[in-house]
């Protein structure tokens, strides 16, 4: 049964890169396509470097400070994950856009203003979206340096710079890589923020260059040679990611009663600074939402509600579907490894969901017209690219109830429906409320393959966002946000909640 | 009859051998010292280890084939014998239905064997809220329930105070009375075993000996058990 799970999933990923493969075999690419290879590694390069550097003063700042309200900060660290990046680019502009916040001082002021399009942008907004991955994984980093170890330096009189070199600088030797390489790997294949922020020559990723040759030239055999091409870049680095990261456990709050010393004077304005600068950051864009948008709720342009309840649909498809499929491979390869699951739960890394829609494109393009499969594709994307990370969340858990239980289970014939209704539900309810909120949440907010097929009565909300945001309807495009944000939220918070009243 | 023929176990470099068989209905005490292999016996029997090689028959039949919840065979593990999740009462009916679609008839069985087992009451209660004794005879009221004629007991009691595991241990006697069960009881303490009544398997150095009666054993124990008890 799994056997034959696994098998489906593989072919599932498998056929879409085939079908690319094939398409784009022999493909010879234009400079064009050349200066998108480099702008794409360009802007992910530095996406990772500015997200990891900036997150260690934040991280160390957290790390040793306790102030009212840490644990909500820490927490609301996690919340950027499940933030569509639609909104996350809207917050952005309405922030630093032509007549943004920041904009509108600068002319008050008589300075010149900034613009938020091309490269830098597209830089600021992947920081925006990765600080808080890049803050909570370096954060775990200091909270797994023993108590004990921060006890001997300070008996051993170090001061700050001498227990930064010998206990802060090794742990973060072992910890950024890993950072950077995951962020490296989401900014590769992003595409709601260059969509919005990037294009024309300068500034066009693989996936951008992907996404215009489907929908301005029809030209597939070139958007395929783009997809093999970002397969290999992408699935070099996840192979890279993959084998040097620790799992970031974005799931629970994290507090120690033992924390690094906190040293006095410049030392604690400099963190002070970091964490303000960082709330601000990370915050006003939100705010900016929230406030151009409440107006605009009144006034919702026609295709956001249909849109918003496509969107819900997708999502709870995609969730239900992904998490069952999670939990089948989780439990079948609990009790021995099995390379053919591990496989078939890895290799979506390698793909986005361009890539993934450009290969379905090519296979059911001469079958029936993209349109009218629109919805079912982008849950077949939904599912495949999420189930890597819900996978990764049952596997311990479902290896721990089978080293707790399976015996006892077994000794007594609970097996089969019995089992999954006794046994592995309760049990797990926690992890599967959580994983199903996180497949909702990701599914909801996601901009990929939908934006390959879908017409104007197919389009998510998210793909809204983007186009009202294109059009530079802020105060639309804030509202409609609004609906997103609130309702991937609700999504999450329902299915986490649902699973930790299931599990008490 | 359980027949344990020609029997080998093995878990990576470890070796256990086994060549006896005993009556149903025995008590069978298992000691030896920690790694010896007791628990892998027991493990074996139950049907959570495939052996190299020989066979485990009872009444004839070969049982290399039958899973584990289908052996004549009921175990009480060190720890972990109930479901932290499902109240003692859908515990102990697991140890009828696995499904548990349970008849009025069902809950009456069940009701007894708390009666019995000195849990009146405690039906509705979920495991962390008996205490470790508590848990045990909740464990044994299902072995009750589930009357299979060879019932495993790899120290399950070995976590309680002196007085409790007397008591434990007349409540495994208790039990294998009425249900007739044949008894194998891993343990430390030869105290044990003479609470037990019946006969001892001494395991030592791969091998797994036959069951000796124990007054007999413990009266003149051969060296490698000397050895063990610290009688020298």
């Amino acid at each position: 049964m799994s056997r034959v799970l696994s098998v489906v999933l593989l072919a599932l990923v498998l056929a879409p890169l085939a079908a690319v493969a094939w398409r784009g075999a022999g493909m010879s690419l234009g400079p064009a396509d050349g200066a998108a290879v480099r702008f794409t590694l360009l802007q992910a390069v530095l996406s990772a470097a500015f997200s990891t550097v900036l997150a260690i003063p934040v991280a160390r700042a957290l790390a040793r400070r306790s102030f009212p309200g840490r644990g909500v900060v820490i927490t609301l660290m996690g919340a950027p994950f499940l933030l569509p990046a639609v909104v996350a680019v809207l917050g952005l502009l309405a922030v630093f856009g032509r007549s943004g916040w920041v904009n509108t001082g600068l002319a008050a002021l008589g300075l010149p203003t900034v613009s938020l399009y091309g490269l830098h942008g597209v830089v600021v907004a992947h920081v925006f979206l990765n600080l808080p991955l890049a803050v909570r994984m370096i954060l775990q980093g200091w909270q797994s340096v023993p108590a004990e170890r921060f006890r001997l330096a300070r008996s051993l009189g170090f001061n700050p710079r001498e227990t930064f070199r010998h206990l802060e600088a090794p742990m973060l030797r072992e910890v950024l890589p890993g950072v950077a390489l995951v962020i490296l790997l989401i900014c590769l294949t992003s595409f709601a923020v260059v969509l919005t922020l990037g294009g024309g020559p300068g500034a066009t990723t693989i996936e951008l260059a992907i996404w215009q040759a489907v929908r301005f030239d029809f030209d597939l055999a070139r958007a395929a040679g783009l997809a093999g091409i970002q397969v290999v870049i992408s699935g070099a680095v996840a192979l890279l990611a993959w084998s040097v990261v620790r799992p970031a456990g974005f799931g629970t709050g994290q507090d120690r009663a033992a924390r690094p010393d906190a040293p006095d004077g410049w030392r604690r304005a400099a963190d002070g600074l970091a964490l303000t600068a960082a709330a601000l950051f990370l915050s006003l864009p939100l705010a900016a939402v929230a406030l151009r948008g409440l107006p605009g709720l009144l006034d919702l342009p026609e295709a956001v509600l249909p849109a918003a309840a496509r969107s819900v649909l997708v999502a709870l498809v995609s969730a239900a579907l992904c998490t069952a499929l999670a939990l089948g491979l989780a439990l079948a390869s609990a009790a021995r490894s099995r390379p053919l699951i591990e496989a078939a739960a890895t290799l979506p890394l390698a793909a986005s969901g361009l890539v993934l829609g450009t290969g379905l494109f090519v296979i059911v393009h001469p079958v029936v017209p993209p349109m009218r499969v629109a919805l079912p594709v982008t849950v077949l994307v939904n599912i495949l690219l999420t189930l890597p990370f819900l996978y990764r969340i049952l596997l311990p858990e479902a290896r721990a109830l089978a080293e707790g239980y399976g015996r006892l289970a077994e000794s007594l014939s609970l097996t089969g429906w019995s089992r999954l209704r006794w046994l592995v539900l309760p049990r797990l309810a926690r992890p599967l409320g959580f994983g199903a909120g996180l497949a909702a949440a990701l599914s909801m907010g996601d901009l990929g393959a939908i934006a390959l097929f879908a017409g104007e009565r197919q389009a998510t909300l998210p793909l809204v966002v983007q186009q009202l945001t294109g059009a530079y309807r802020i105060e639309a495009a804030a509202a409609a946000s609004l609906i997103l944000v609130t309702l991937s939220f609700a999504l999450f918070w329902a299915c986490d909640a649902g699973g930790r009243r299931a599990g008490a | 009859m359980l027949e344990l023929d020609r029997l080998t176990l093995s878990q990576g470099n470890f070796r256990l051998t086994a060549d006896w068989s005993v009556a149903p209905g025995s008590r069978i005490a298992v000691i030896g010292p920690s790694g010896a292999g007791k628990s892998t016996l027991l493990a074996a029997i139950a049907g959570f280890l495939t052996p190299t090689a020989g066979a485990i028959r009872w009444n004839q039949a070969d049982l290399a084939r039958v899973p584990p919840g289908k052996r004549p065979v009921t175990i009480l593990f060190q720890d972990q014998n109930l479901f932290p999740h499902l109240t003692v009462a859908q515990n102990l009916g697991l140890g009828l239905r696995p499904d548990l679609r349970l008849s009025l008839d069902d809950q009456r069985r069940i009701g007894r064997a708390l009666e019995r087992t000195g849990l009146a009451g405690l039906g509705p209660r979920r495991p962390a809220q008996l205490s470790g004794g508590q848990a045990s005879r909740a464990a044994l009221a299902r072995a009750l329930l589930r009357a299979r004629p060879i019932l495993l007991l790899d120290e399950p009691f070995a976590a309680l105070g002196p007085a409790l595991r007397a008591d434990m241990l007349a409540l495994v006697r208790e039990v294998a009375d009425e249900t007739k069960a044949l008894v194998l009881m891993v343990t430390h303490d030869p105290e044990d075993a003479r609470a037990l009544g019946g006969m001892t398997s001494f395991v030592d150095a791969g091998v797994a000996h036959p069951p000796v009666a124990t007054q007999t054993l413990l009266a003149a124990p051969p060296p490698a058990l000397q050895n063990y008890l610290g009688r020298n």
